[in-house]
């Protein structure tokens, strides 16, 4: 199980703060592909993605247990 | 007293406070920036905005951005308040206190903090506008990250 969590309007698209997967293994990559595909989330090419409050790359591997942040562009300031 | 320098908080921000947190013998200048709500942006006016954060890394990142100063301006300190939630016209959003011996390396540091902020700090803003309501980052003010995901020093990519 993976956790999601999602901020701005990917928060507003699927009308909640968070999304568990049952996902022993992933990529980055592969992740933002399935959300795009089965939750509709928009704007995915510009979302960074956070594995435990670090940014990550394409090709990392998300692991079961992981909690996992969509980062919309950033808007703070 | 423990006191977090780099912080978000939901309730307003008292400047005085960011001041005390970088005060010091060896300082001989303390740049404050105050980051308001403003009220029109290009012909559009803002009624009010939200605020955003995902709380821990956001906290980590300003850490980050302070780690970042310390590097470049070895003899600074530097505090960071966010605030998040609903904010009023006028508001303050964000405050960067930086101490320093010279003036010089805290009006530099203190700017550096400030772009820092808007590229790597998870904190997003909804304009609440006369017609409607937007996320920002998405299209208007934003640029797409040029590479898969911000730059942070000393981060090998």
């Amino acid at each position: 199980m993976i956790t999601i969590l999602l901020f701005a309007h990917l928060q507003d698209e699927i009308g909640q703060r968070e999304l568990k997967l049952d996902i022993t293994e992933i990529t980055v990559k592969d992740l933002k592909q399935t959300l795009t595909e089965s939750y509709h989330l928009t704007q995915m090419e510009t979302t960074m993605v956070a594995v435990n409050e670090e940014y990550a790359l394409e090709y990392d591997i998300i692991h079961a247990g992981d909690v996992v942040a969509l980062i919309p562009p950033v808007s703070g300031g | 007293m423990t006191e977090k320098l780099f912080e978000i908080v939901d309730q307003p921000i008292q400047v005085n406070t960011l001041i005390s947190k970088v005060a010091s013998r060896n300082a001989g200048a303390i740049t404050t920036f105050i980051g308001t709500v403003r009220e029109w942006t290009k012909g559009k006016r803002t009624l009010s905005l939200e605020y955003q954060a995902y709380i821990p890394m956001a906290e980590k990142m300003l850490k980050a951005i302070g780690d970042e100063i310390q590097e470049k301006w070895p003899d600074t300190k530097v505090a960071i308040t966010h605030r998040i939630g609903h904010l009023e016209i006028s508001d303050i959003a964000v405050c960067i206190a930086v101490s320093s011996p010279h003036r010089k390396a805290a009006y530099e540091a203190n700017e550096y903090a400030i772009e820092r902020i808007k590229q790597i700090v998870p904190i997003w803003k909804k304009e609440h506008w006369e017609h409607g309501e937007t996320w920002i980052g998405d299209q208007l003010e934003n640029v797409p990250y040029p590479t898969e995901k911000p730059e942070i020093e000393g981060d090998i990519l």
